[in-house]
């Protein structure tokens, strides 16, 4: 398909990308690009100017340090499952990315484009609240670390906004963690999503339920205490083709406990 | 580097090198159709989701209608024109013909790329390995199990009976 006419430019260091960024109004960082190229093409993003992150291997780093993961934003899933650190200190990570979409899609799309684009139906926003990773932005003011708590802001909105490079997503090393989801076909869209972390109480993050991840806490992995904390949440989940909301709420409660329950045969 | 519209790129597609310049929007599956008369490489849905269109870059299978021709700059990309030699199908290119691996053949170009990648990476995959390995390509003909079969009898591994 022929897309419309865009500049693009492909810098060769972090500085020289925030510099274009900020030189042009309208340009928008590219970095895998298995959902903007898409977007594109349907004219539902029509960016003036694309800044390729290609080049910038240095945000394809995965380290630790200290018993904290540190992702770079530039790491493809691909490169996640089959990365040493992150099976050794968060393995659900790798877990998850190996359920999105298909081979060609797991080679270039990448950690930082799942979460930036904050599309309710990924799989790793509601997975990054649960775990309560930390984004590290750098901007034209210099750099910040933003809970995930308030790194989500709306459909398609992060606290990453115009001018801003997500940089890395740090995340605290542990195990007992468990992904569930209610999907279109093996491997699909996500209708419904839960991830379960134990590492500090019980805490499930939600997707598909609102437009950012709902975060929910138990009192315990009991399957009616997970069931009355997803109920008094107060989910206003949206309607689709899918599911109704009535039926996204009953399916939170569902996914929730499987995935809390999961988690616990983990840890 | 400005911003800009057109761009002159240099690819190593199939072994031979080239040097063209092209708009910044031209997605790499034009590039390779249109520009270099590498039909090969189908375009099937054109959103991502269909997989006739795969290539592999620099060792790496993707999907050339989600990839911008720009994006390839620098790469070596292998088409399905580039398996057989001289006319040789590969293994696998004649395990599809001798298990029926395609009716209407529009996936097989993609099929073939996505195939010949998991094996270079699984050498002797299983059934399941292999239907994980060709998820994101779609065929409409055959069911998927001849194919699995094809891929199955090309890494030297018994066809199971589907009796």
């Amino acid at each position: 398909m022929l897309l419309r006419e865009v500049e693009y430019a492909r810098p060769s260091s972090v500085e020289e990308a925030l510099a274009l960024l900020a030189a042009n109004d309208g340009a928008r960082a590219l970095a895998g690009g298995q959902t903007l190229v898409n977007v594109m093409k349907a004219r539902a993003a029509s960016p003036d100017v694309l800044v390729d992150l290609g080049k910038l291997d240095s945000l394809r780093a995965i380290s630790v340090v200290g018993g904290t993961l540190e992702i770079g934003a530039m790491a493809t899933y691909s490169q996640i499952m089959a990365s040493s650190e992150v099976e050794v200190s968060r393995p659900i990570i790798a877990e998850v990315c190996a359920l999105i979409a298909d081979v060609q899609v797991r080679n270039r799309g990448t950690i930082g484009g799942n979460v930036c684009s904050n599309d309710p139906t990924n799989h790793l926003p509601p997975l990054m609240a649960a775990l309560d990773a930390q984004m590290v932005i750098v901007g034209p003011d210099g750099e910040r670390v933003v809970p995930s708590a308030d790194f989500f802001i709306g459909v398609y909105m992060t606290a990453a906004g115009p001018g801003d490079l997500l940089l890395s997503i740090r995340i605290p090393a542990g195990s007992g963690d468990a992904f569930e989801a209610i999907t279109l076909g093996a491997d699909g869209t996500c209708i419904v999503s839960a991830a379960a972390s134990l590492r500090d109480g019980v805490r499930i993050g939600l997707g598909c339920v609102d437009a950012v991840p709902v975060v929910v806490t138990a009192a315990s992995t009991d399957e009616d205490v997970v069931r009355e904390a997803v109920r008094t949440a107060g989910l206003e989940p949206p309607s689709d083709v899918h599911a109704s909301s009535d039926y996204r709420r009953h399916l939170a409660e569902v996914v929730a406990v499987r995935a809390v329950q999961k988690a616990s045969g983990r840890s | 580097m400005e911003p800009q519209t057109r761009l002159t790129i240099t690819v190593e597609v199939n072994g031979t090198s080239h040097e063209h310049e092209v708009e910044t929007r031209r997605l790499l599956i034009h590039f390779l159709r249109d520009d270099l008369d590498l039909t090969g490489s189908h375009v099937g849905c054109d959103t991502g989701n269909c997989g006739a269109c795969s290539v592999i870059i620099d060792g790496t299978l993707v999907k050339s209608c989600m990839l911008l021709a720009v994006q390839a700059d620098g790469s070596k990309i292998e088409t399905v024109e580039g398996l057989a030699v001289d006319g040789e199908l590969t293994q696998l290119q004649q395990s599809f013909s001798d298990h029926h691996a395609l009716q209407c053949g529009y996936c097989t170009p993609g099929m073939l790329m996505s195939a010949t990648a998991l094996l270079r990476q699984t050498p002797k995959p299983t059934p399941d390995e292999i239907k994980k390995g060709i998820q994101g390509n779609i065929c409409r003909c055959t069911g998927y199990w001849n194919i699995v079969d094809a891929v199955t009898a090309a890494s030297g591994q018994e066809v199971q009976s589907h009796e």
